[in-house]
């Protein structure tokens, strides 16, 4: 099992001075498959991204590894980091305007992120002009010539994906593509990334907010809280069981769930901790309706369930589940 | 009932270019949008990005100029009178932005954030230290992020400084561009209770544009659907979801997605784009994407139709109840 794993997390952990933006994160992400990141804002999904890119600052602390392809990206040297990121690790940024280049033109930006090829200038552009015919964009040729403000934002989205699976990357990371799109767009946007994961085979790591777009995408799901990921497993698993309780009232304030309209929305009452301060025990204590006397004492330890499902909680050992190194 | 705003025809145009002075196109960003709001009543606006719905806000807000038709704001003309003129009307319409943390000046503090409204108006008896502790008390903000500059917060708080902003001096009417855009459903469940206390409690009435139609469901009482700068539907929130006539709006609550495992339902993707304000069709604007489109009817120009519950759409084919997709 563990060899078919394109990207496989294990206890990272990433410091920043006092910061603890993440904390033990482990979760894999197996060939072909589509694995969702959701949690609320702060809670360490972009620090994940930028660990898995390596693109951290220099005060960044690092504990753990990060396997991608069963080579440690932390033991990678700077340089072949360069030659796998936008080759075998590519990224979908949130917008899409500003991950393009406003004063180049969409057609020399796309030939020249082929820069690693060795092939005719006329031959790289003959292969932009098919990556934008596969993500649906009429007249490429002529897109080609345009720049990016003279392109719609569901266009410029359309754009990046292009650029982003040009390369055949391995592994592609979504980092919430579609929040800056409305509904229709969002539909088109998904079958596009669907479409071209099934014919590339690529692996896909999703991040977002959107419920809706992770149930619809993703066979596995992690769930992230204050920089730990308190719940993992095969999506059916989560959504429709969810065993952490954060899982259940982020699910439970989802308003596409709720039928009846109702003007007061539900909440998570209180805040996200502190992440330079964090509690003792379980950092979703304080606001956990089913708070148990260790909660607040010890780190709730990592328990397995049936298929993969991974929970970090003491309600779950309660339940005499098993249990692995926490 | 008179309406606390009162959309009429509303135009606002584009320079287009062109080569020649006496040549210049105009395009039509916000094309004939009428709508009235009531006092604490919220409406929401959906439409594709590009629509003209942030324009349509704009051109309200006084921030740009509209090219025609009326907008009265408690009975009183609002289009084509000059800035000095807007500026008491400034205390009565707050806008929120879109970008939480780019609508704040990076170089002032939260402190300085929300007295300036107040120091803006000239209202020197207030007690700024005081009144900035009850703002952030209201949006449930802790008073010692006062000393904070906008890149040290989260979105969330970031958008809650923005809402105490916007009802820094009572407004009756609020403008929101996409408030909930990239906050996670937590925050957003927040932000939107804390909205609509605030409109129970000071009686405000909301204008909401968002692409989140489960949040429109959840919390507007009417709401209209724009295409192309045009309203093409428009109605009771609850008459929209359960019989919507205009197909742009079916392909819109068909996209709508759900965590559920089960509500998968029937999907129509919309092809093609969006024809552009600039080109145009003629006819009805959306037939060339429609799915229900027919040849000849749907080249006539559309008129506005409403049945007896206010509920108003612009097509020559409105779907029934009965029609699936």
């Amino acid at each position: 099992m563990k060899n078919e794993n394109i990207l496989d997390i294990s206890q990272f952990s990433l410091q920043y001075d006092s910061v603890e933006a993440l904390r033990n994160v482990s979760f894999s992400v197996g060939k072909g498959e589509i694995v969702g990141v959701v949690g609320q804002s702060g809670c360490g999904k972009s620090s994940l991204v930028n660990s898995i890119l390596r693109l951290l600052p220099n005060v960044a602390q690092t504990q753990g590894e990060i396997l991608f392809n069963r080579q440690n990206l932390y033991d990678n040297t700077e340089l072949a980091m360069r030659r796998l990121r936008g080759v075998d690790i590519s990224v979908i940024f949130q917008d899409p305007l500003r991950a393009l280049n406003p004063v180049l033109s969409i057609g020399k930006q796309m030939t020249d992120i082929q820069y690693r090829d060795n092939i005719s200038r006329a031959e790289k552009q003959k292969n932009a002009v098919d990556m934008l015919r596969q993500v649906e964009i009429p007249e490429p040729e002529l897109k080609l010539k345009q720049y990016p403000n003279q392109l719609s934002g569901g266009m410029l989205q359309r754009v990046a994906i292009a650029m982003a699976l040009m390369l055949r990357p391995q592994l592609l990371i979504a980092d919430e593509p579609t929040t800056a799109l409305d509904a229709t767009l969002e539909v088109q946007i998904i079958q596009i990334i669907k479409q071209l994961q099934h014919n590339y085979g690529c692996s896909v790591l999703l991040i977002s907010h959107h419920l809706g777009l992770i149930s619809e995408m993703c066979q596995k799901v992690a769930v992230m809280y204050a920089g730990e990921v308190v719940e993992f497993g095969h999506l059916p698993d989560v959504f429709v069981n969810p065993r952490h309780p954060y899982t259940r009232r982020m699910l439970e304030c989802d308003p596409a769930r709720i039928k009846h309209t109702m003007r007061r929305l539900p909440t998570i009452a209180g805040d996200i901790p502190d992440l330079s301060n964090l509690p003792t025990g379980c950092a979703f204590a304080p606001r956990c309706d089913s708070m148990l006397p260790q909660c607040t004492l010890k780190p709730p330890p990592m328990c397995d369930g049936e298929r993969g499902h991974k929970v970090s909680c003491w309600l779950s050992e309660a339940k005499n589940e098993r249990v692995t190194a926490s | 009932m008179s309406a606390l705003l009162q959309v009429k025809n509303l135009r606002v145009s584009f320079d287009a270019g062109g080569a020649q002075i006496w040549r210049r196109k105009s395009i039509h960003g916000v094309a004939d949008v009428s709508f009235k709001i009531a006092a604490g009543e919220t409406y929401a606006i959906v439409g594709e990005s590009g629509c003209g719905k942030t324009t349509l806000l704009r051109a309200i807000a006084g921030l740009f100029p509209a090219s025609g038709g009326s907008v009265k704001f408690m009975d009183k003309e609002i289009i084509g009178i000059s800035p000095a003129e807007y500026r008491p009307l400034r205390k009565e319409i707050a806008v929120m932005f879109q970008d939480p943390v780019g609508s704040l000046s990076p170089r002032c503090t939260v402190q300085s954030l929300l007295a300036e409204p107040y120091i803006i108006n000239r209202m020197h008896d207030v007690d700024l230290r005081h009144e900035v502790e009850r703002l952030l008390d209201m949006v449930g903000l802790h008073s010692k992020l006062s000393a904070r500059y906008p890149h040290e917060l989260s979105g969330g708080q970031a958008r809650r400084v923005g809402v105490a902003r916007a009802l820094a001096l009572s407004p009756k009417l609020i403008l929101a561009d996409e408030p909930t855009a990239g906050l996670d459903v937590s925050v957003q469940g927040e932000l939107l209770n804390l909205l609509n206390e605030l409109q129970e409690k000071l009686g405000l009435a909301m204008m909401l544009i968002t692409h989140n139609l489960n949040v429109i469901r959840h919390v507007a009482d009417r709401m209209g659907i724009m295409y192309l700068g045009r309203l093409v539907e428009e109605g009771d929130t609850q008459s929209i979801f359960s019989h919507s006539r205009h197909p742009y709006t079916r392909c819109l609550l068909s996209a709508n997605s759900s965590s559920e495992m089960d509500a998968s339902g029937q999907r129509i993707a919309l092809h093609g784009e969006p024809p552009g304000i600039a080109t145009r069709p003629h006819g009805c604007e959306f037939r060339q994407r429609c799915p229900f489109a027919d040849e000849k009817l749907c080249a006539q120009t559309p008129t506005w139709l409403t049945d007896d519950q206010q509920h108003g759409v612009r097509c020559l084919k409105p779907l029934t109840a009965i029609e699936k997709l």
